[in-house]
């Protein structure tokens, strides 16, 4: 009998598509991190892939060419904008706004309105690098993914780890002031240490090795030997598995619903 | 505590047992007992809730029948707020009990989330959704939800619904809260300055539309600072101040227990003699104003005077009766005005 109610008394779960609707339709009319997740990485892909010294290869590059070397970065950027721009700024805001307190009230679980957000968000992703992978192969002249298995793994811990940095800073953050501030002290040195602004592989060799330990670091060398066909070496998995586990625990730890 | 039949209980009574027909979680929750009338809907004993050292809630104890309008009316930060918020099990209490429909808030929070809905103080939305879309989302989590045009309708915010919620105005927002707690079809509507920031003529649509969702059976918990809503709406109404329930009873049985002397004015029709009316046991005193009478005095106080007037052959013209309100009541009973802590800290 009372497990009886407890169903019966639970959320439609067309509730939770309402709720997915609702996000996806703030995330269209809110497009800035769409432009600057999804439109700069594509810019920046078709510049790079129509700049001619971009397309020799370079022993010093591992025998890949400047463009090659920078399409999972691309990829890693993009979905590190999403993730913070759409992540952190609106849950603080929800919370801010009375939106979580008063869903409390009603028979939606709280946990859903994290759901929704990276069901949306994560669509989003999946659209912009299906199309950056597209337009690479299509008009750009490069070989499809040899390793789509591991590809897909490599992308899927990337967007688990930046979630869960996403998650943590919402986490943290008291005000939607505070989590700007700390998702932009975290997503530069990313972006940096992921290659976007100089190749990791002409920094210096401690430089490498911090960048083998961020998030971003690990995940485009994950990305770029899947693309090849190799499986990628078990280290930077492990790095971004970490990341997604230590701050997927702290933002389970440290979430305040009020 | 004073037990009493609300008015508008055959009503409400009726009501639950019609829906019970189509809609089997009434008809489970009406058959369940078999006096469904004085079912207890709300029942709060011995409350205590304390922020730090402070008490905001201090022993407070009340019950709600099915169907009534109860009102919690007391100062800011008189613990009304924090009464309701453990009530529906958004606060856990530091000590007592809470029941609502026999269901503990705090062990079973589905349930009571189904069955209640609530509306609170504050609460915006984010600036870019719509009207239409927030109600469409919140009535998807309830199992039987209401009726959306009829509601937005009642509160006025039907031609609202593809606005987006950053134009709506400070009285439109709130009314939107009150079809937001009204939504899920709630068995105890739970309203928190319902009226607060709506001008007269939102304020009194309001006012129909919770008459009008008792009348559908719900119980409703109707937090205010303002009398004359606690008056008009109210079956019963707990005074609350620092943490207390100071009296509870009807809005008239609380003016009329709490006032000092009443006062009736008149002009006879011919003079008479004052003992006439001084030997009646509700008069205290008789003074004159010009052509008119002043007495005041207790009880029943002017169908006394007429009465005895009326015996003597006196006929008594332009007869005005000075009535205590509930807001003489609140400061007899306190010491102070209602309107003093106006912008207090809510609590």
């Amino acid at each position: 009998m009372t497990t009886l109610t407890a169903t019966r008394q639970r959320a439609p779960v067309a509730g939770f598509g309402k709720m997915v609707l609702n996000e996806a339709r703030l995330t269209w009319r809110q497009p800035a991190g769409m432009i600057a997740g999804s439109g700069i990485a594509l810019l920046l892909l078709v510049i790079f892939g129509e700049i001619p010294v971009f397309q020799q290869t370079s022993a010093r590059l591992g025998g890949y060419s400047a463009f090659e070397i920078y399409i999972p970065i691309l990829m890693c950027f993009a979905i590190a904008i999403i993730a913070f721009t759409y992540l952190p700024g609106p849950l603080v805001a929800y919370r801010e706004l009375g939106v979580l307190r008063r869903l409390s009230t009603t028979p939606a679980p709280a946990y859903w309105v994290l759901a929704a957000q990276m069901v949306v968000q994560t669509c989003l992703m999946v659209i912009t690098l299906a199309l950056l992978v597209t337009v690479s192969i299509v008009f750009l002249g490069v070989s499809a993914p040899r390793n789509p298995g591991a590809l897909t793994l490599a992308i899927a811990l990337c967007i688990a780890a930046l979630f869960a940095i996403g998650l943590a800073i919402a986490a943290l953050a008291r005000t939607s002031g505070a989590a700007r501030g700390l998702m932009a002290a975290a997503l530069y040195p990313m972006l940096f240490f992921s290659g976007l602004y100089y190749p990791v592989q002409l920094m210096p060799a401690a430089i490498q090795d911090i960048s083998n330990y961020s998030p971003l670091g690990a995940a485009v060398p994950a990305i770029g030997d899947s693309w090849v066909g190799q499986f990628p070496p078990a280290q930077p998995l492990i790095v971004m598995a970490a990341y997604a586990l230590a701050f997927g625990y702290l933002a389970t730890r440290f979430f305040r619903w009020e | 505590m004073r037990k009493m039949v609300p008015r508008g209980q055959e009503k409400a009574v009726l009501a639950i047992v019609t829906s019970g027909r189509s809609d089997p979680e009434a008809r489970m929750a009406a058959g369940s007992r078999v006096e469904a009338g004085s079912r207890l809907a709300v029942e709060v004993s011995h409350l205590c809730k304390a922020y730090g050292p402070v008490a905001a809630v201090d022993d407070v104890s009340f019950s709600v029948t099915e169907g009534e309008i109860f009102g919690i009316l007391g100062p800011n930060g008189a613990g009304k707020t924090t009464t309701v918020e453990c009530a529906v099990g958004l606060r856990s209490p530091d000590s007592g009990t809470i029941r609502l429909m026999g269901i503990d808030p705090q062990a079973d929070k589905a349930q009571i989330h189904q069955i209640t809905g609530v509306q609170l103080q504050s609460g915006a939305f984010p600036a870019k959704l719509r009207v239409g879309e927030i109600i469409e989302e919140y009535r998807s989590f309830y199992r039987h939800p209401a009726d959306v045009g009829e509601l937005t309708e009642a509160l006025g915010l039907a031609d609202k619904r593809k606005s987006y919620f950053r134009s709506l105005s400070g009285g439109q927002q709130q009314r939107l809260s009150v079809v937001l707690a009204l939504i899920g079809s709630p068995k105890i509507a739970v309203l928190d300055e319902m009226t607060t920031g709506l001008d007269p003529q939102a304020r009194r649509d309001a006012w129909e539309l919770i008459e009008h969702v008792r009348e559908r059976g719900t119980t409703v918990l109707l937090v205010t600072h303002f009398m004359e809503e606690a008056e008009r709406l109210c079956d019963r109404v707990a005074l609350i101040d620092s943490g207390h329930i100071i009296a509870l009873d009807t809005p008239a049985g609380l003016a009329a227990r709490a006032t000092g002397p009443r006062t009736v004015r008149f002009v006879p029709s011919t003079p008479f003699d004052a003992s006439l009316l001084t030997r009646l046991p509700e008069v205290t005193a008789i003074k004159h104003d010009g052509h008119h009478t002043i007495v005041t005095g207790t009880g029943e106080l002017a169908t006394a005077v007429i009465v005895a007037l009326h015996a003597a052959g006196v006929a008594a013209r332009d007869v005005r009766i000075e009535a205590s309100t509930l807001e003489d009541a609140f400061v007899r009973l306190t010491g102070r005005h209602l309107h003093e802590t106006e912008e207090g800290e809510p609590s």
